[in-house]
């Protein structure tokens, strides 16, 4: 028997099937899903779908919607300040434009509001952890953009929308797929390194659920490199940044407008005040809020923050109830369980296989389609792998790769995916990957408008406040497809500064309140929410069982 | 039955010895470093980031039982060994120059005018050996004394600034900035620019597809999906 020394040896029996129908399945091209088996497998097999992972929410602007326990617990919370200790008439910043967030939408709005007019001493960036500290950089299979002669953007919008089940706000859609590819030409003027041909054309290739070839990318470190660049464009520009400064709490004025935010220093523990004329939120989703216990591709800092607060100064969210696994995360080695497994694999041809070496269903369909094929592959047919540690995963057949397009490849194009497995022994180039799905995405979240305004649950937008990136819902339906998430938070992020820009041309804030937050409380007290929770949650906390059961505060 | 990722069987936890600045705990083995911090009982603030590789956030320099060498490594992807003797580095300082990118030419008097430390290179290597993501970093930076800026950016391209390099570089050279410079100047000035972008972009500003993009928004669901069964698949 064949040996593969990073994998165990119960795996290995599996893996030589693997090897030994790899050439039979070279030539196999597996049956696309028809509406109504991809309606059947989604009911029975997607996480969505169990009625005990959601309940209807108690409080707010989406009172009545059903949303998973884990949003509902934090969105039925305490706020972490108590209006009483702040003081509101001591300002620590006063801006036009205040942007919370780090990532890819934050600097996206704060380098258009600035080349939109807005002096960089006049805008003001707060993050939780270090600017570029988001999901954005973990980014890797690429972004889309429909820019080859056989594509175009109207193909993109079918692509999405149908990808979305049809539950997109197709004003949203048509904005990310006409403006794709001047974001593509923005970022290529910026001096980008997208993988391009000699002749400068971009290598495109497939992601699942589009039907035209139109992901761009730079090696798997697609968000990496869109990420620095912006990353180094905000530091060339001046642009101030707060680092280790998360906002918990919006401000608002006496006129009922969005007007700043209290922000935080996790280090000295102090509080500021930030005066802003417009707000914008671009804070991310929640992978580290472990939905129905799944592990995650998020980043630490992915916890949901800005939805919380936008929902107290009654911002509606929208397609709350829709999770986005992707379908493969790492399910061995168990260091890096539930990290990401791009998408790109399986755009250069590895397919899915189960234990015996055999597909189950078309690589490429969209990610809730996949996710749900290999749940019901583990789980109901009970053909996957099981590893030492009692998770179940099916093989991802990287090697497929190398022999479709040519030795080198996966070194080239998939150089951080090789990385991560050599790490632990793996070789990618000549053994597959053991992967399951894990918690990826939020697919919904505050409503905006093209503008990239917030609204509020009549549809009118929330005076002061933006919101764009994955904070937001709307853009991506019940599913987003790869690639559009790097293309939604340099598109709606781009909007979000220009229209931020152009509402502080005319905008003046009143006297600063928290009241809103005074009613919340009252609120939660008429609802009957009784509760210890407090939120944003800030930070997962992932400390031993042993230290949190002795762990006591003490003022000294 | 369940279908979470939930673990069914939970194996005996076997533990190792890490001393944490000093300190000495006992975690269980398997744990990468920055999982046995949290396990030890440390809620990370610095020294933490995506948790996946990505970031450059959790530079860790540690020493083994028995071993004069300073070892440097992810915490978020390095597996604990018994005796590790380790620190985190919370931060690096760096001076990052201020720069107008369309101002710019891409050859090597723009680095030097930028970063005049790199001629200080003493090709002693050691930024090489600790990189983490086992970027060719020293060569790298004689591909830029060379003025071959091509070379350079695609050197570097896996670079994840996690610092540890301009940590140990006796010429004080601040690798990532550098280097970031370099991948721009190619991307912006060097690599050749797509034609088909700007054909299209072109399209779009003269409006080529706004009737039929005005008729589809308004169309609703059930033209959608009539398209959408359509679809013609483009080949592999």
């Amino acid at each position: 028997m064949s040996e593969y020394p990073g994998y165990p040896e119960e795996f290995w029996e599996s893996i030589e099937k693997v090897e030994a129908t790899r050439e039979r399945r070279l030539k196999e091209v597996f049956k696309r899903i028809t509406p109504e088996e991809k309606e059947e497998l989604l009911r029975k097999w997607h996480p969505d779908y169990r009625p005990e992972g959601k309940r209807p929410l108690r409080i707010g602007p989406n009172k009545g919607d059903s949303v998973p326990n884990e949003v509902a617990d934090l969105l039925e919370s305490h706020a972490l300040i108590d209006p009483k200790e702040i003081d509101l008439s001591d300002i620590d910043y006063d801006v036009d434009v205040l942007i919370i967030g780090g990532g890819g939408a934050a600097a996206s709005a704060a380098l258009w509001a600035h080349y939109s007019g807005v002096k960089a001493e006049n805008i003001l960036m707060t993050t939780k952890l270090r600017l570029g500290d988001a999901n954005t950089k973990m980014a890797q299979g690429g972004i889309q953009a429909a820019d080859r002669p056989e594509d175009s953007p109207i193909i993109h919008f079918i692509d999405v929308i149908g990808g979305g089940h049809y539950a997109n706000k197709p004003e949203l859609v048509r904005i990310l797929v006409e403006e794709a590819p001047l974001i593509i030409k923005w970022h290529e003027e910026l001096g980008l390194m997208y993988d391009k041909d000699a002749e400068g054309n971009f290598i495109e290739i497939h992601g699942g659920g589009t039907s035209k070839k139109r992901m761009h990318a730079a090696k798997d470190y697609t968000g990496l490199e869109i990420m620095r660049v912006l990353m180094d464009e905000i530091l060339n520009k001046e642009i101030p940044v707060l680092e280790f400064t998360p906002a918990v709490e919006l401000l608002m004025d006496d006129r009922g407008q969005v007007a700043g935010a209290i922000l935080y220093n996790l280090e000295t523990k102090q509080y500021y005040v930030v005066r802003a004329k417009a707000t914008v939120l671009a804070t991310g989703g929640f992978g580290r809020l472990h939905i129905q216990g799944f592990p995650t591709t998020n980043h630490y800092g992915a916890t949901m923050d800005g939805v919380v607060m936008a929902y107290r100064v009654g911002a509606h969210l929208r397609d709350m109830d829709a999770t986005q696994y992707h379908p493969t995360g790492a399910a061995y080695p168990e260091q890096i369980v539930g990290q990401l497994v791009t998408e790109k694999v399986r755009g250069l041809g590895a397919q899915l296989v189960n234990v015996d070496g055999d597909q189950f269903i078309y690589p490429l369909e969209p990610r809730d389609v996949v996710s749900s094929a290999i749940i019901r592959e583990c789980y109901g047919r009970n053909k996957g792998i099981i590893t030492p540690t009692g998770m179940r995963g099916v093989w991802l057949d990287s090697p497929m790769i190398e022999i479709i397009h040519g030795e080198g490849t996966i070194k080239r194009y998939l150089a951080a995916m090789y990385r991560q497995f050599k790490r632990f022994n793996i070789d990618i180039t000549k053994e597959p990957i053991l992967v399951f799905p894990t918690l990826h995405y939020m697919n919904g979240g505050v409503e905006i408008n093209t503008h990239a305004q917030a609204l509020n649950a009549k549809g009118e937008p929330i005076p002061g406040l933006f919101a764009c990136g994955e904070v937001t819902g709307g853009v991506h339906g019940k599913n987003r497809l790869m690639g559009n998430s790097l293309l939604d938070i340099n598109v709606f992020g781009r909007r979000a500064g220009i229209y931020a820009a152009e509402h502080v041309k005319h905008a003046s804030v009143g006297k600063l309140t928290l009241k809103h937050i005074i009613k919340w409380e009252e609120l939660l007290k008429k609802e009957g929410i009784v509760t210890d929770r407090r939120a944003p949650m800030i930070l997962p906390d992932y400390r031993g069982e042993r230290v949190l059961s002795r762990a006591i505060e003490i003022r000294f | 039955m369940t279908v979470q990722a939930t673990v069914e069987k939970v194996p005996k936890l076997k533990m190792v010895r890490i001393y944490i600045m000093g300190r000495e705990y006992l975690v269980p083995e398997g744990l990468t470093i920055l999982k046995a911090m949290e396990y030890a009982g440390y809620r990370m603030i610095r020294g933490v980031g995506c948790r996946a590789g990505f970031c450059g956030a959790c530079s860790t320099v540690y020493r083994l039982k028995d071993d004069y060498r300073l070892y440097t490594a992810l915490a978020c992807q390095t597996t604990v060994q018994d005796g590790m003797y380790l620190v985190q580095l919370p931060f690096v300082p760096a001076k990052k120059p201020r720069y107008d990118i369309e101002k710019l030419k891409p050859d090597f008097s723009t680095i030097l005018m930028h970063f005049p430390e790199v001629t200080r290179c003493v090709q002693c290597n050691t930024c090489t050996k600790v990189c983490p993501q086992e970027v060719e970093v020293m060569d790298a930076i004689q591909a830029i004394l060379r003025g071959d800026i091509e070379t350079a950016a695609h050197l570097t391209f896996d670079c994840i600034a996690c610092g540890i390099c301009s940590m140990r570089c006796p010429a004080e050279i601040v690798h990532y900035h550098v280097f970031q410079m370099v991948r721009r100047l190619y991307g912006k000035y060097i690599a050749k620019k797509s034609k088909h972008l700007e054909e299209r972009i072109k399209e779009i500003e003269e409006g080529k597809f706004r009737e039929e993009m005005d008729r589809l928004v308004r169309a609703g669901p059930e033209e959608w999906k009539k398209l959408y069964a359509q679809r013609e698949i483009e080949p592999d």
